[in-house]
């Protein structure tokens, strides 16, 4: 039984610009099981949403999937034409972004627009489609459902919209979810409602999850396993539980380092000197050198790559064993 | 009383509306009332010199009102806010260092501002000198001074907002989320900076922020926001330690912990109610699992008997 749901290999997404060609995603491998969530994690700029965006098929153009293969339960989806993309995006994966409302138009009622989304991939009848909406509702929290949906957007709070995107997302029972920063625009109390209802119905329905973001905090409570991102491409990938406790990465261990603690009192913290080089000044060998206190000779030369295991560090450190 | 013998800001049942009504003609052909927001709704609080009080809370809490209060930004619509300071060392680091920094002036220029706008006739060679040696202090070197903004990341600008606001020789620094735009690395180096400049320098922070895991690094005294008001107010080991308000008993279990993550949470049900129009009494009782009658109708008064440790809630021991 091959349960893969999502299988990304050797992903490479580039810009071309008048200064030059930029590699925004270099060679990102990456599996997410039915049933799994894996978080992908990076500061602002590592690659992340680029990453989600090639997987739905929405890279805005000039920038282009240059190599590699992305697979949908053993369907090559990556060299699809729009029309045959935009199909499986809404039947097989169900896309969540930040802002709700880039998912929801806002002169339609919420119950008109789950209506149309289950019309369009289910073969209900216009009152079965309008009674699943009501279902979904009720199952991603909306209370008082009979009133609430003849509303517009605007008329739900921050929290409420991001439910109905799951909602809208869930609709023809994608067999994947990719979550592209789905609570960093909420509060606290709302972020941990979103995460929870996420992890319920993933579990439910054995739904393959896609989870970007660059709180750590979320893919601690929420994820299986974690992909690190830095400069565009992998810097560690494991289960969550060894990523936080022993990351084997010298980035991902100063990223650890720097999050202050809720219990532990550091006078000070730690910190990586510098800053995530731009897309055109990315050092030769591992992207993460110049910051790094371990690097070797080796490290400025050659780009250490994650095993063919597709966990672990993508260090001359952990690979090899070695820097010089 | 003896713990205000050393503060530098003494805020007391400070409130702050605003009308958020339909425009005039609306309201008449709609016969809607007008409509008031109170956005600080009778917040009291005081900050010793040299130390860092923090406001918590989540979206739309009051905690920038406050700050715009505090600064002078917005008046006071009732209450009072005695600063025992000088007005002219009383500076302000903004959330978002894009925003904040002028896109046409260099660096250099950028950093003098409030120095020639409070001692105008600094000779030239004395700015720049003072500005070498604020961008030093903030870990930028001399040259950045003839850089723009847009030549910086977001940490190095908020390290030039920092280097500002330090020009004026501040006493006092309002800090409304000064990393909330930042990643965690780059964070850690602007709160190491801000944690060092306050030893070196003597400054006493206010400090605003959503995140209790920053505020618990950086704050002496937390005092946690709900709807306009301070419902707790603690120094911040024993915030962590013995939190006594319902709502800050649910924020510290909600909130992920990198240390023991809890795949299995119960999150806080509800939603912050509308400013516009709060619950009856204590305003949190829609979501509050102790709440009873009482809570409903009466809303647990601020005792001012003492400052800087209180809890405004009929179950955790005030009346
Ligand atoms: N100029 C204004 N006119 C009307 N309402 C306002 C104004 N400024 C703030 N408010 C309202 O006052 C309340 C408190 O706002 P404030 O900006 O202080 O919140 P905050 O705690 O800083 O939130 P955030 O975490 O989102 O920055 C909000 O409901 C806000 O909409
Ligand atoms: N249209 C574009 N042209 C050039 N570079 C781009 C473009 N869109 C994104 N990038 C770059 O690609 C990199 C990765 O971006 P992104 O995936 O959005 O990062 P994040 O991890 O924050 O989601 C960034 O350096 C970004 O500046
Ligand atoms: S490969 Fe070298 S430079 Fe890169 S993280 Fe490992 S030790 Fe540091
Ligand atoms: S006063 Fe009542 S409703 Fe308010 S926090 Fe306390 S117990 Fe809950
Ligand atoms: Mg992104
Ligand atoms: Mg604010």
């Amino acid at each position: 039984m091959n349960d893969i749901v999502l299988d990304v290999r050797n992903l490479r997404v580039e810009f071309p610009t008048r200064r030059g060609v930029l590699t925004a995603v270099d060679d990102i491998s990456l599996q997410i099981r039915r049933g799994e969530i894996l978080g992908v994690v990076g500061e602002s700029g590592a690659g992340k949403s680029m990453t989600g965006m090639s997987i739905l098929g929405l890279l805005e153009p000039p920038g282009r999937i240059a190599a590699g293969s992305i697979h949908l339960s053993g369907d090559r989806i990556d060299n699809l034409d729009d029309r045959a993309m935009q199909s499986v995006r809404g039947r097989r994966i169900g896309a969540i972004f930040q802002d709700p409302l880039t998912s929801l138009n806002p002169l339609f009622r919420i119950g008109d627009q789950l209506t149309e989304t289950i019309l369009l991939h289910t073969r209900l009848t216009k009152a079965q489609a309008r009674e699943r909406a009501m279902d979904l509702m009720r199952e991603v929290g909306i209370p008082a459902v009979e009133e609430r949906i003849d509303n517009y957007p605007h008329q739900f709070s921050g929290g409420m919209r991001q439910r109905i995107v799951i909602a809208l997302a869930l609709c023809a029972e994608p067999e994947l979810i990719v979550a592209d920063e789905p609570t960093t625009a909420l509060d606290v109390s709302i972020q941990a409602q979103i995460t929870a209802l996420l992890k319920r119905l993933c579990r439910e329905r054995g739904t393959a999850v896609m989870l970007v973001t660059h709180d750590m905090g979320v893919i601690a409570e929420t994820a299986d396993r974690v992909a690190v991102m830095y400069a565009g491409r992998l810097a560690e990938v494991g289960r969550v539980d060894d990523v936080v406790r022993r990351p084997q990465h010298p980035y991902t261990a100063g990223l650890m380092g720097s999050i202050p603690s809720l219990r532990k009192d550091v006078a000070e913290l730690r910190m990586i000197p510098g800053s995530m080089p731009r897309l055109d000044a990315i050092p030769a060998g591992c992207a993460f050198n110049p910051r790094c206190t371990h690097s070797g000779p080796r490290c400025h030369q050659e780009i250490p790559r994650i095993g063919v295991e597709q966990s672990g560090a993508a260090c001359w450190l952990q690979t090899q064993g070695d820097v010089a | 009383m003896s713990i205000r013998s050393n503060a530098i800001l003494e805020v007391d049942a400070l409130e702050r509306r605003f009308d958020v009504s339909a425009p005039w003609l609306n309201r008449m052909i709609e016969r809607k009332p007008r409509r008031t927001l109170r956005a600080v709704d009778g917040v009291d609080f005081v900050i010793q010199r040299g130390q860092t009080l923090a406001l918590v809370g989540e979206s739309g809490c009051g905690k920038s009102t406050i700050a715009k209060l505090v600064t002078g930004l917005h008046p006071p619509s009732g209450g009072n806010i005695r600063f025992h300071g000088d007005r002219d060392r009383l500076q302000m680091i903004f959330q978002d260092p894009f925003a904040s920094l002028n896109p046409r002036w260099r660096v250099g220029r950028i950093i003098a501002e409030p120095l020639r706008t409070l001692r105008p006739d600094t000779p030239m060679d004395q700015v720049s000198a003072r500005v070498d040696e604020l961008l030093r202090i903030v870990g930028l070197v001399a040259t950045d001074g003839s850089k723009f903004p847009h030549e910086f990341s977001g940490g190095q600008r908020q390290r030039i907002s920092i280097a500002r606001a330090l020009a004026g020789d501040p006493e006092f620094l309002v800090c409304d989320e000064p990393t909330s735009a930042l990643d965690v690395s780059v964070q850690a180096q602007v709160l190491n900076l801000m944690k060092k400049l306050q030893k070196d320098m003597g400054l006493t922070y206010l400090f605003i922020s959503h995140d209790l895991s920053v505020v618990r690094h950086m704050a002496d005294v937390i005092a946690v926001m709900y709807l306009g008001r301070i419902v707790e107010i603690q120094p911040t080991a024993d915030l962590f330690s013995n939190p006594l308000h319902p709502y800050t008993r649910l924020l510290l279990e909600t909130i992920p912990d990198l240390e023991v993550p809890n795949r299995d949470r119960n999150p806080m049900g509800g939603e912050v109610p509308s400013p516009v129009s709060p619950p009856s009494g204590c305003s949190f009782h829609p979501r509050c699992p102790l709440a009873f009658e009482r809570c409903k109708h009466e809303r647990p008064q601020r005792r001012a008997d003492v400052h800087n440790r209180r809890v405004a809630c009929f179950a955790a021991g005030q009346s």
